[in-house]
């Protein structure tokens, strides 16, 4: 069937830019886009990469979601942190996963790595950093553990160890004095964990649980929630109130009923075909 | 954005304009404070983080101050602007002892720092001030200011960075609004209780709000404080 | 958003989910209409609610009805909340440098009548929420109430009670939302839709 939808060329739509620049003009405040302060971290271990990320997401001084995920699916031996504007994180690295998936589909190959920070990269550099997503991508391929930090200009940088977000610099202290080559799993998963939580601590713009995903050349854990150092506080009382407490204007109630339709099938005599 | 020269921003056209420097002495340090006004008490809190931007200066600084054994102040906003408003109200208290050999009373306290804060009219302290204690009759008071001195008992308030999300709790539960039962007076454990709440709340979504809690409570008994953990992220 | 003002929240309850807006429609300070929802039905069990600029609220509700409906007709089933979700989130995320003014909130039962809510922000962020979503002008003093007031597994007519109390001591608190409110409770069999008393000034 056709659409009758305006078929879209793809990218972006621009439409409503001249009445948005004069409604800012006349001094309309712009709404807040949802951001995500963020602690992001990555570093290589013995056997490959442990990727690591707070779940705060915050609009202003306000936390929008407590406890949102923010190590993103890009293909099965690669992940990939997101700090920043968090529907351009989002939709910057599902775009990119899709395209991965097609490149898997027409070259019958695992991808490396550097082709997800190229695709990355040429996103972001194509749209001059308008697109604020800065990010932290692992992954493992023939070529081994790979790491980097894209940032929303579409600059790169392949280290070992890798810090990103409002809480970058909590953390790189962290990695800075006790990161070193070849760690276990273990001390690795514990390492990335103490950086985030110096980030959760230290930095406003990062809280809540620490998320950890750790990518070898045979599987992939994603430990969703690996501590929570920042359970709620238990409330002193309870704040449900007595029937009819609100004053009610009118009350409409819609009944829903399944409608099941029951097709009874005929019997009648077999069509002749001798 | 990256630079070639460290400590230079990315410049991509030469300026030549003339450059104006404004003089900004006003930091905003987060916080959040509350008070209300019970029958025979009066409940002041406030949590201890002290922030700017996205960093946490201290966990611990006080926002509440003992004034006398009826009156405590509570004050967010600049945190120097409220350092130096209280020392000037203790100073003006202590005056006040010498020359009349005797205590302030909490609305004479409350009607002076409306004037102290007027005085600086063109040139305000940034500070939310709420003034808490009991007055003449013994009954609980609360007054609360804006940073130039307009002021007005009232019988609960919530300032600073998490009071749009306290307040409107305070107004149901302290104030019965938008309830059809019948209001009745709460007890000081009610109030604990609905305080530590809001805190809880508030703080779980108030970045700045967060690390400890400290209530002043007052009755004609005097002032106890108490000491209760937030959460520190 | 601030030029219209509105406020709209959802909340879920025990098999059950809220969604509940204010009905003032204002030009900055000045009101002009005490009849302005913000919720709009996209199926049987799920509803949206439009919280911002009041040109983009009516665009955006016809232009889901419509995607919704096209939606319906090309797959022959409802439209699952989270499906949903994914069309608001594309929608808006396509004018990513010329948004709506809108910041949406989803509410609603999915075919195992789980409750489901999630709001966006104007590019399309996602945000899924167990407990409850809040959007508008009044999203500070709606994030205070819920935070104070919400607690798992409310019955329906609980769920109302906290929800509505939460919506009308926020907006009285906000002078750019208010003037009537109109709660819808979604529950496996019923949709109960009530208009509240509440303050007009």
């Amino acid at each position: 069937m056709t659409s009758r939808l305006p078929q879209t060329k793809g990218g972006f739509n621009f439409d409503n830019y001249v009445r948005n620049a004069a409604l800012e003009g006349r001094g309309l405040a712009v709404p807040k886009a949802t951001k995500t302060g963020t602690t992001i971290v990555g570093l290589i271990y013995k056997d490959g990469i442990v990727l690591g990320a707070d779940t705060r997401a915050t609009s202003g001084p306000i936390v929008a979601d407590k406890n949102c995920e923010k190590i993103h699916y890009l293909a099965p031996n690669m992940y990939c942190c997101g700090a920043g504007t968090a529907a351009d994180t989002e939709m910057t690295t599902s775009l990119i996963s899709s395209q991965l998936e097609l490149h898997r589909l027409s070259t019958g190959r695992q991808a490396r790595v550097d082709t997800a920070m190229t695709l990355l990269k040429q996103m972001l550099f194509k749209h001059q950093g308008h697109i604020g997503a800065a990010l932290v991508l692992g992954g493992v391929d023939i070529k081994g553990p790979h790491l980097y930090t894209i940032a929303p200009h579409g600059s790169t940088d392949k280290l070992p160890y890798v810090t990103m977000g409002s809480g970058s610099l909590a953390a790189m202290s962290v990695f800075e004095s006790r990161y070193k080559p070849g760690l276990s799993r273990e001390e690795g998963i514990e390492l990335v964990k103490d950086a985030i939580e110096a980030g959760i601590f230290n930095d406003l713009g990062s809280g809540s649980n620490v998320d950890v995903t750790v990518i070898t050349s045979e599987r992939v854990e994603t430990l969703r929630n690996y501590a929570r150092p920042n359970e709620r506080g238990i409330k002193e009382a309870s704040y449900k109130y007595p029937p009819g407490t609100t004053k009610v204007l009118k009350t409409s109630i819609r009944d829903l009923m399944d409608i099941s339709e029951t097709v009874k099938v005929a019997t009648t005599e077999a069509m002749d075909i001798s | 954005m990256l630079s070639t020269y460290p400590g230079q921003p990315a410049v991509d056209h030469p300026v030549s304009a003339p450059i104006e420097h404004r003089f900004d002495p006003y930091v905003d340090n987060g916080g959040t404070l509350l008070s209300i006004a019970g029958d025979e008490f009066c409940v002041v809190a406030a949590d201890t983080r002290q922030s700017e931007g996205y960093l946490i200066n201290s966990r611990y600084v006080p926002k509440s101050v003992k004034l006398s054994d009826k009156t405590v102040i509570s004050m967010g906003g600049c945190y120097a602007d409220c350092l130096t408003l209280t020392k000037r109200i203790q100073q003006s208290m202590e005056w006040y002892h010498h020359a009349h050999g005797k205590t302030m009373s909490t609305a004479a306290v409350a009607q002076m720092l409306s004037i102290m804060l007027y005085q600086k009219r063109f040139f305000p302290f940034y500070s939310w001030c709420i003034l808490g204690g009991l007055d003449e009759e013994g009954k609980g008071a609360v007054y609360t200011y804006d940073p130039v001195g307009s002021y007005e008992r009232e019988s609960c308030r919530c300032a600073g960075s998490a009071s749009s999300l306290i307040q409107p709790f305070l107004d149901n539960q302290i104030s019965f609004k938008n309830q059809e039962t019948q209001r009745r007076n709460l007890s000081l454990e009610q109030v604990l209780r609905i305080t530590k709440d809001s805190f809880t709340s508030a703080t779980e979504r108030d970045i700045y709000t967060g690390d400890y809690l400290e209530i002043f409570v007052i009755t004609k008994n005097g002032v106890q404080v108490q000491k209760m953990d937030l959460k520190k992220d | 958003m601030a030029y219209n003002g509105g406020a709209v929240v959802a909340m879920t309850g025990k098999n059950c989910v809220a969604i509940a807006c204010d009905k003032r429609l204002g030009v900055q300070a000045m009101t002009v209409s005490m009849e302005f929802k913000k919720t709009f039905q996209i199926a049987p069990k799920l509803f949206i609610g439009l919280p911002g600029l009041a040109t983009d609220v009516q665009t955006l509700a016809e232009k889901f009805r419509f995607k919704a409906n096209m939606y319906k007709l090309k797959e022959e089933r409802e439209l699952e909340p989270r499906t949903f979700a994914h069309l608001v989130s594309s929608t808006l995320y396509e004018r990513r440098f010329s948004p709506w003014y809108v910041e949406p909130v989803i509410a609603g039962l999915d075919k195992e009548n789980r409750p489901f809510i999630a709001s966006a922000d104007l590019i399309g962020c996602l945000d899924f929420a167990e407990d409850f979503s809040v959007s508008g002008t009044t999203s500070n003093q709606l994030f205070g109430m819920c935070e104070s007031l919400w607690e798992p597994d409310l019955e329906p007519e609980e769920l109302f009670e906290t929800i509505s109390q939460a919506l009308m001591n926020a907006v009285d608190r906000d002078c750019l939302s208010g003037w009537g409110a109109e709660v819808i409770v979604i529950t496996p069999d019923k949709v109960i839709t009530r208009t509240l008393k509440s303050r007009q000034d």
